[in-house]
């Protein structure tokens, strides 16, 4: 098909006249368009309740449209299946890092998504050592999930993401709640990384530093 | 940190931890049953011995197990009371009409020596093993993945949800709530743990939905695998002489 053609070229996220309501009478998505490309890392803004979050979720597949198509590396994805072998090549970090981290230590965590991509534990528990390497997280390997502070436990899920070495990254208020040194610490780290990257937060000094634009979602379409 | 401490008996460094889990696990059972079969006060008092022992050599922390064995044995001092009365037999003595049996007594002290045998063979043998290690050898001895994946998930959001029950309950205290006897109480308390079910709904959902992110489709992946050394074999062997010869001086007449 032609289209499929002209969205691999667009870029690797792509959202074409999105629409997502949770209940029929106040819509969250009302046309949403936007195109991500490789390495672009672009951020988003928008009041509360503006549908940010579930924009993030559409992309993931964790909520399905109603309208619209989306597009991950060129491919249409309507279903679970569309969106399940996605999954590692896109990777979402959740705005409160205790949904993210569920294993009762850091080493099982960081490791959960790259067994679920069939790496055996020997190599899991390599590629963990190796993500918890590169985020400056060295030794953090046998500490306990639930005893980790606020910073901490936002590094340690950005860790579990990359582990499964994602080419695009999508961050929910990634610095919600921080203070100020782990919040240049994340800041260093999100300038490095080379994924492309959708950024949800109020935080406009972490978007200029990080993105390179910012897109504004308005009452559901992004303007 | 709010909440339960997990780690009170596994963060002992004794020998204990140089030995398998699993097998840990699996004397566990036996060194239990054989106690609960026990009659003999001479087999019992072995037991207890030995068990005292163990949990001597690897330095449990005593206020922590002292604690415990309040727990315990307070319910054994009321089966201590009551049981005697309930048990015929030559009486004991007698007290305003009530009398206390002899044979009531034996008995009951019988399941008190049992019980704090276990409860130190739990402590020692199981207690000491991390939970996360412990849901991993659970998950390795073929217990269901789901029993598996629920203890570690209490293990894992039982602060997170204390914490939020504390949080609610701090911002009802700022608006003047002091819990009493009376309807508002009841009707305050209701939703809060309403409140409370409805939240840990929307987490569990978020939680799945997270894990599904990261490829989760049902099935979770074991991370560590132990073998077997020689020091476990010795052990073993050890344990299985112990429980068998008590369970053979037990059933054949040896005791005097």
């Amino acid at each position: 098909m032609r289209m499929e053609d002209e969205l691999s070229e667009a870029g690797v996220l792509e959202f074409q006249d999105v629409y997502f309501a949770y209940d029929a009478e106040r819509p969250v998505l009302r046309g949403v368009n936007l195109s991500l490309r490789a390495g672009e890392k672009l951020g988003l803004m928008g009041g509360n309740g503006s549908g940010k979050t579930t924009l993030l979720h559409a992309a993931m597949g964790l909520v399905t449209i109603s309208r619209g198509r989306i597009a991950l590396f060129g491919q249409t994805c309507r279903s679970e299946q569309d969106f399940r072998p996605m999954r590692g090549r896109v990777g979402l970090v959740f705005q409160d890092a205790d949904d993210q981290l569920f294993s009762p230590t850091v080493m099982e965590d960081v490791a959960f998504g790259p067994l679920n991509q069939g790496h055996k534990p020997a190599e899991a528990k390599k590629i963990a050592l190796q993500t918890l390497g590169m985020l400056g997280l060295e030794g953090y390997e046998n500490r306990i999930t639930y005893k980790l502070s606020g910073g901490e436990k936002r590094l340690v899920s950005l860790a579990a993401v990359l582990a499964m070495s994602p080419e695009v990254l999508l961050l929910d208020e990634p610095t919600l709640g921080l203070d100020e040194s782990a919040n240049r610490r994340l800041v260093n780290i999100l300038q490095s990384l080379p994924q492309a990257m959708l950024m949800v937060s109020h935080d406009r000094s972490l978007l200029e530093a990080v993105t390179s634009a910012t897109l504004q979602l308005n009452s559901g379409t992004i303007v | 940190m709010t909440g339960l401490d997990f780690e009170t008996f596994s963060s002992c460094r004794g020998w204990i931890q140089g030995i398998d889990p699993r097998l840990r696990l699996l004397t566990a059972a036996a060194a239990s049953v054989v106690a609960v079969a026990s009659r003999h006060p001479l087999a019992l008092l072995a037991m207890l011995t030995l068990w005292l022992a163990v949990g001597f050599s690897i330095r449990l922390p005593l206020r922590a197990f002292a604690k415990r064995l309040l727990a315990l044995n307070s319910f054994m001092l009321v089966l201590l009371i009551v049981m005697p009365l309930s048990v015929g037999g030559p009486e004991a003595f007698a007290l305003g009409g009530a009398g206390w049996s002899w044979p009531g007594i034996v008995r009951a002290l019988t399941i008190a020596v049992r019980g704090n045998i276990i409860l130190l063979i739990m402590t020692t043998l199981v207690s000491t093993i991390s939970l996360a290690r412990l849901g991993h050898e659970l998950g390795h001895l073929r217990v269901p993945p789901k029993l598996v994946q629920m203890l570690l998930f209490s293990a894992r959001y039982h602060s997170v949800l204390l914490d939020e029950y504390h949080r609610l309950l701090r911002a009802m205290r700022v608006r003047g709530f002091a819990a009493g006897i009376n309807r508002h109480t009841y009707r305050s308390m209701g939703q809060l743990i309403g409140m409370l079910l409805v939240r840990s709904v929307d987490r569990s959902e978020r939680i799945l939905a997270a894990m599904r992110c990261r490829g989760y489709s049902g099935r979770i992946h074991l991370l560590d695998h132990f073998s077997l050394r020689r020091r476990d074999l010795c052990f073993s062997a050890l344990a299985v002489a112990m429980l068998a010869s008590l369970a053979v001086a037990e059933s054949a007449p040896l005791w005097p």
